[in-house]
């Protein structure tokens, strides 16, 4: 058990209350880890409707055959756009940037961050690298047309504004590696007394794989990306098969990169939804070490892997060979992870909420994306479901399945924490039907289009695809219905809803034994910790 | 406590401030990785051009700047150590050098480029378009290298400086080595970084 040496007193103010500036420069100048979780907060929301938007404007266009709304120049353009905002700007930050930077100095009962102005200064960093991404939209020659991916040697020759946006994405790759160092120092240096590293929340461990693959990956990308630039402009001949560079090692540097980000992108989620299981089981997560030690061996195995996206563009054979039996080694931490999360609710006396339902959902998302991961690991397979929609349907699986589900879990799980309103639970499970139906009847269908022979990036389909176009798009419908839902149901608690308990769901964690919201030093002194995390027994049942 | 007494919860944490600068030197090294693993493909994909632009390069001047750094790290070094014995105005002195020989190391830098530069041996200059293919990519790499190493000793300089003020000001000094002990490390980075380019490119031949 975690105890607090004392009662919880209600007499300081709330973060929210508590700020020595006025107005909007209480939230722009604030070092105050909770605020900068906000400041992220909702300049990520308002950034992945923007990427929702260019996603279902996609969808329309493929609603039939032919030329609907847009040229196929607009089409790739909203293809990388919408590549860009999702991985850069939600996926890749979003849950440690926001749930990290809000509960991990809570969950190991520190007062802040280890470096509070470095975590100030990492969303300064995002919101640059976001800022000109868009600009890079409206400015020079037209939005990047290239594809996330930024490939040479297209991404070399094209003449649209692949400059800014390369570089938008190097500034925030920057803004990653400061939250990384932010958050490994803070795990290393400023748990509370007693709280040993098999004491810490499943969350904080997740955090801590996902810091190191942050510190250790991203700098490579930037690297990579700042070549590009430079190739562009003065023409150093490293990718430029023209100038005698290898687009071949373009693809390894920057998959050494993305690949482990796709890592940094889903151990967080997992840590949430760890969280969130044991809350509403009302028993302690099953396999504690084998959770912990499972991001870890993510984190280091995941590394290794990248050049599995590269399977068709020239390998050797036996180079193949070992990427794909890593690729399906992968898979063993992460199998773990889903066995552990079922054999917690086996048993458990389950309450169910809203959190639950969108976590249980990310299990049997992630799993239907995992899968289909381990399939195009195979090399046979990935011969030939390459560029198809079959990537697509997967990668969707698992960024939005996996880490968007595990997104709105967790802001279910601490919204009541975080802003001390409560939502409408009723509206919360509605939603859940239209975003998880439409969901799949997009995104699955897109497995299916893909296994056909749709190719991804392609403005226009063929006759027989129709009907699986037609799926997807109407299916996009109910999904942005499921969102708004979700979202507007948010909004509503900001400004209606009712004040919410200090511990709503019951859970066991340092987060709920301190007020909702948060005083700005979350602890009216330092708590010292016990035992282990998720103690339920003994517990009467409320 | 209000939010920005908050904000400096933890000054008296040393160890903590030394743990994130190695892990920023992490990072750091892995953005050089990129570029170090870019040179070994190519060199092995062009040896014999690699080797005649290492000898194209003016030995001399590496070698001058690399005693230059060495230098500098060492001034780095006693200041360090000048600041741990709690004399401040000392190690303000030997942080101006070091940023006086950081400075003198870039003035190398921009005779030796400026000289490459006049030669027309830059990337899509002239005299480099007529060498074959190889030899453009040693020199795309030349330049890339060096000025992001470049880059970081300009960045070096201008921390360093503002670390001597602070130190003559008092507002670092003894109380707070963990400072200057970062701004060392980093410089340290910097020098070692060079002594890899070094042979990589000058010694080449």
């Amino acid at each position: 058990m975690t105890t607090l040496a004392r009662p919880l007193p209600h007499t300081l103010p709330s973060y929210l209350e508590d700020s020595p500036r006025r107005g909007i420069a209480a939230w722009l100048l604030s070092t105050d880890h909770k605020r900068v979780a906000m400041l992220y907060l909702f300049s990520m929301v308002s950034l992945f409707f923007v990427g929702v938007a260019l996603g279902v404007l996609m969808r329309l266009e493929q609603l039939t055959m032919g030329r609907t709304l847009m040229s196929a120049q607009t089409y790739n353009a909203l293809f990388t756009v919408h590549g860009v905002i999702m991985i850069f700007m939600f996926v890749v930050p979003g849950l440690p940037a926001v749930f990290g930077n809000f509960f991990l100095p809570i969950l190991v009962g520190a007062r802040d961050v280890a470096f509070p102005r470095l975590n100030l200064a990492s969303w300064y960093f995002f919101i640059v690298g976001a800022l000109l991404a868009v600009l890079s939209l409206f400015t020079g020659k037209g939005a990047p047309d290239t594809g996330w991916t930024f490939y040479v040697p297209f991404s070399l020759q094209s003449g649209t504004n692949v400059t800014l946006a390369v570089f938008a994405a190097f500034v925030m790759g920057w803004s990653s590696i400061l939250t990384g160092i932010n958050f490994i120092t803070t795990i290393h240096r400023l748990r509370a007394p007693g709280m040993t590293w098999h004491r810490m929340p499943l969350f904080c461990w997740a955090l801590y794989a996902t810091s190191w693959i942050q510190i250790l990956a991203t700098p490579v990308l930037g690297i990579t990306l700042i070549l590009v630039i430079l190739e562009r402009f003065f023409g150093i001949g490293i990718f430029d098969p023209a100038r005698g560079g290898d687009p071949i090692l373009y693809q390894h540097l920057f998959w050494i990169y993305s690949h482990p980000a796709v890592y940094i992108m889903i151990l967080p989620a997992m840590g949430a939804i760890t969280e969130i299981l044991p809350t509403f089981a009302r028993r302690p997560i099953f396999g504690y070490r084998a959770i912990a030690y499972s991001s870890l061996s993510i984190a280091a195995f995941g590394s290794l892997v990248w050049a599995h996206h590269m399977f068709t563009s020239g390998m050797s054979a036996f180079g193949n060979l070992i990427f794909s039996f890593l690729t399906m080694v992968v898979a063993i931490p992460s199998a773990i992870k889903v066995f552990n999360w079922t054999a917690t609710l086996y048993k458990g006396s389950i309450r169910f909420s809203p959190a639950l339902l969108y976590a249980v959902s990310f299990i049997f998302l992630f799993c239907i994306g995992g899968l289909t991961g381990v399939m195009q690991g195979a090399l046979a397979i990935n011969q030939h479901v390459h560029d198809t929609y079959f990537i697509v349907g997967h990668f969707h699986y698992v960024m939005f399945g996996g880490t968007g589900f595990a997104f709105f879990a967790a802001l279910l799980y601490w919204f009541p924490k975080m802003f001390g309103k409560t939502y409408n639970q009723k509206v919360a499970y509605l939603s859940w039907f239209p975003l998880f139906t439409g969901f799949n009847m997009l995104y699955f269908t897109m497995l299916v289009l893909g296994y056909m022979g749709q190719p991804r990036r392609y403005y226009d389909h063929l006759p027989q695809y129709h009907t699986g176009h037609l799926v997807a798009t109407v299916g996009s419908w109910f999904l942005v219905a499921g969102l708004l839902l979700l979202f507007g149901n948010f909004v509503w608690a900001l400004f209606r809803g009712e004040k919410a308990a200090d511990n709503p769901w019951g859970g066991v964690t340092l987060e709920w034994k301190v007020p909702s919201p948060p005083p700005v030093e979350n602890f009216e002194e330092t708590p010292v910790v016990t035992g282990p995390p998720y103690a339920f027994e003994g517990e009467a049942l409320p | 406590m209000t939010s920005t007494a908050h904000a400096s919860a933890h000054p008296s944490d040393a160890f903590g401030a030394r743990l994130g600068m190695w892990l920023f030197l992490v990072t750091e090294i892995l953005l050089f990785g990129g570029l170090f693993i870019a040179y070994s493909y190519m060199r092995a994909r062009y040896p014999h051009e690699f080797h005649a632009g290492g000898k194209e390069l003016n030995v001399f001047l590496g070698v001058l700047n690399t005693a230059v750094l060495l230098t500098s790290s060492l001034t780095m070094a006693l200041a360090v150590a000048r600041v741990r014995r709690g004399d401040g105005r000392a190690a303000a002195a030997l942080t101006g050098a070091t940023v006086l020989l950081g400075l003198c190391f870039l003035a190398i830098k921009a005779v030796e480029w400026s000289q490459k530069i006049g030669h027309g041996l830059y990337p899509g200059g002239p005299a480099l378009l007529s060498l074959p293919l190889g030899e453009r990519v040693f020199f795309g790499l030349y330049f890339t290298m060096t000025g992001l190493h470049g880059l970081h000793v300009l960045a070096g300089v201008s921390v360093l400086s503002v670390m001597g003020v602070l130190l003559l000001r008092g507002k670092s000094g003894p109380a707070r080595p963990a400072v200057l002990e970062n701004g060392g490390l980093y410089w340290h980075l910097v020098d070692v970084v060079w002594i890899y380019l070094l042979p990589l490119f000058y010694l080449a031949a």
